[in-house]
């Protein structure tokens, strides 16, 4: 391990990068891009490995991509309040959820709601809240539901915060399952929108057999959710977090206000957990209370964590190997609880920093280290 | 809403949420010394407790113990059981020490990562129950539940003047069975000379050491107490219950935990009352509402001691508590 990790740090592909031009690093990153886009129709050998198609019982490519870009987009967003902010909010499954389920509610002409709004109103059976208006309504309510959460845990100590919010996330699934008159209960929301777009082959152009054009439109979000957070990381608000995150008193002394920024940390990751939420409800055009399982939240902090948490770009390398890796080898699909829970201990046993550490966060780690080789040689 | 249920049934409800609150205070202890001592919230306790559960099935099913056999043999299998899930427990929950906190210890990691590797030996170990012994062995192990065989057979005891309630022999020795484990623990906590370094490294870890105390065994000897306490609940729990299963902790560690807040984290007596407290709150909420929304209960009852009373009922720490 220690000796992979040398030559990684002997390659210094981080400092080659910043010491790039300018041109170089927008050119480069501009052909990735590009290359992120050509994803779905990858053939050419030996790259197509990678494809997670290749036998017939595989899953198909397109489809697996946008998985792994919905859960990129939630882990960049978890990655406010884990990585920026320190907070570790076990309940994120919950945002997500309600995120898939607000489309689902409000969009769907079949949702309990809509049907009601229908006869109180005397419109049509065909009726319902338009997709594009199902967007800002499911960033508000995980936004709301962050919010309400927040306040009255945020004063906390961090682990009770943990506990609080995987509570959180049980009772947003418990309730889903149990409110029939409402969310349909087990059985679920059908009918779920998709985006508007002219119709192409007599298809709708967001249906579910070109998934491709699912990813596309995801991988558009992930780029601006991405581009967001990492102007926020060094905003005024970014450096308070990472105050607050490194030493609460301390910071409140410099006068920074420790449980407003706590708050919108935990808010502005709800939202985006919302967001990657109604982009998986809407291409599945399903949902259900049981495919919002606290592992799901787990997953989503394992994806930060192992990554790196803190830096973005380690936080994608996290989500896409968790995503990709299960689907790619899923004969062992079983046994993926089990190998997150192993990695989750070795990852943070021989590398508290995760895969692609944040250079600051490294550092802090590094130090705090030699404080505890000090203090016990003090002893 | 539905209260007649509640009111018409009160005195069998209580004594329902008593035997409930009874394992929860168990497991709770547990969750309340580590986080005394390390401040630290185990993760993998709950899993301590659900490893518990299984080793009691093991030991039945080595035994070949069924229901109906005589009085000795029930005793003696009962005692077995007792004693191996109390030490398969505090196993489990000193290997968790070594391998998921002792090394971040040594690195003073920040403690998010605690939790985070807390989490996964959580993960490992549920999946071990549901998955890898399975691959191994087979049934009984993997995502079903499992009947353990109820030993001790269910008999009404005596009922209590008055009220007209039975109480079974069952219930009698889950309540008492808690209450003397607790008060063991509560003495030695406070009476003896390895509990007073456990008070001394709560309070204050650094005077601690200076004085002499080996903060590590201290540390080790919290969590084998707390694990062995896990072992108890796990007996007592299949013998209510007469089911485990692989995830059978989840729900249990985070209803213990709240009991733990619920009475103020840190604090050995408050765990009894808070678990107490909270087994008897959910079995009247699921007569009120639906037995569907008991799992709800907890938390809500956690959120709301959170707002109002963060530090619990009788919140002070495990070091404050009587010197």
């Amino acid at each position: 391990m220690s000796q992979i990790s040398e030559a990684l740090r002997g390659l210094r592909l981080g400092n080659r990068w910043d010491s790039a031009p300018k041109w170089v690093r927008s050119v480069g990153l501009l052909l990735f891009i590009a290359f992120a886009f050509y994803l779905p129709f990858l053939n050419i050998l030996p790259f197509a490995y990678i494809r997670t198609d290749l036998n017939p019982t595989g899953s198909d490519w397109a489809s697996v991509l946008f998985l792994i870009v919905v859960y990129m987009i939630a882990a960049v967003g978890l990655n406010v309040v884990i990585g920026f902010a320190g907070l570790l909010d076990l309940g994120y499954v919950g945002f997500y959820a309600l995120g898939a389920y607000s489309v689902a509610l409000f969009g769907s002409p079949s949702s309990p709601v809509v049907e009601a709004i229908q006869s109180r109103f005397g419109l049509s059976d065909e009726w319902a809240v338009p997709f594009v208006m199902c967007i800002p309504i499911a960033i508000a309510m995980a936004l709301t539901a962050g919010v309400i959460l927040g306040a009255p845990t945020l004063r906390l100590r961090g682990d009770y915060l943990a506990i609080v919010t995987l509570g959180f996330g049980e009772i947003i699934r418990i309730t889903a399952r149990n409110l029939d008159p409402i969310t349909g209960g087990a059985a679920g929301i059908t009918q779920v929108p998709v985006p508007p777009g002219p119709e192409i082959d007599g298809r709708s152009f967001f249906n579910t057999i070109d998934a491709e054009r699912w990813y596309w439109l995801a991988l558009v979000i992930l780029i601006l959710i991405v581009w967001l957070a990492s102007r926020l990381e060094h905003s005024r608000v970014g450096r308070a977090w990472l105050a607050i995150r490194e030493d609460e008193d301390a910071a409140a002394v410099m006068g920074v206000a420790g449980f407003k920024f706590k708050l919108w940390a935990f808010a502005i990751g709800a939202s985006v957990g919302g967001l990657a939420g109604l982009l998986f409800g809407s291409k599945q055009q399903y949902v259900e209370p049981n495919a919002f399982m606290l592992n799901l939240s787990f997953l989503f902090v394992a994806m930060v964590v192992i990554g790196g948490s803190g830096n973005i770009v380690g936080v994608l390398v996290g989500a896409f190997l968790l995503t990709y890796l299960p689907e790619r080898f899923r004969e062992l699909q079983e046994w993926r609880p089990f190998a997150f829970g192993l990695a989750l201990v070795l990852v943070m046993v021989l590398r508290p920093q995760g895969l692609v550490p944040s250079r600051r966060r490294a550092a802090e780690i590094e130090d705090r280290r030699h404080e505890a080789e000090e203090a016990a040689a003090d002893a | 809403m539905d209260f007649d249920a509640l009111i018409s049934g009160l005195d069998r409800h209580t004594l329902d949420g008593i035997t409930r609150g009874s394992i929860y205070a168990l497991v709770a202890l547990g969750y309340t010394m580590v986080y005394g001592v390390m401040k630290l919230i185990n993760f993998a306790h709950s899993e301590v407790f659900m490893v518990g559960t299984w080793t009691v099935l093991g030991v039945y099913t080595v035994l070949g113990a069924t229901a109906g056999m005589g009085v000795g043999a029930v005793v003696g299998t009962t005692v077995l059981a007792l004693l191996a899930a109390m030490l398969a427990s505090a196993g489990t929950a000193l290997a968790v020490e070594r391998i998921a906190y002792r090394p971040l210890r040594r690195k003073g990691a920040p403690p998010l990562i605690f939790l985070i590797t807390g989490i996964g030996c959580s993960l490992v170990l549920v999946e071990t129950f549901g998955q890898v012994l399975k691959a191994f062995f087979g049934p009984p192990f993997g995502r079903v539940t499992v009947n353990v065989p109820s030993v001790i057979e269910t008999k009404v005891v005596f009922t209590i003047p008055g009220l007209d309630l039975p109480v079974t022999n069952t219930r009698l020795l889950i309540i008492i069975g808690a209450i003397v484990m607790m008060v063991a623990l509560d003495t030695f906590v406070n009476k003896s000379r390895l509990g007073r370094g456990v008070r001394a490294v709560a309070q204050d870890p650094d005077t601690a050491s200076l004085m002499g105390v080996n903060q590590e065994r201290v540390i080790m000897l919290v969590f084998v107490l707390g694990g062995a306490m896990a072992g108890v609940a796990a007996l007592l729990f299949t013998i209510q219950y007469d089911i485990t299963k692989f995830d059978i902790g989840f729900i249990i560690g985070i209803k213990a935990f709240t009991a733990a807040v619920l009475g103020g984290i840190g604090n050995l007596r408050g765990a009894l009352v808070g678990g107490l407290l909270l087994g008897v709150v959910e079995v009247y909420a699921s007569q009120i509402w639906d037995s569907s929304w008991t799992d709800v209960t907890a938390f809500i009852v956690l959120v709301l001691v959170l707002m109002f009373r963060p530090t619990g009922l009788l919140g002070e720490s495990l070091g404050k508590a009587r010197a």
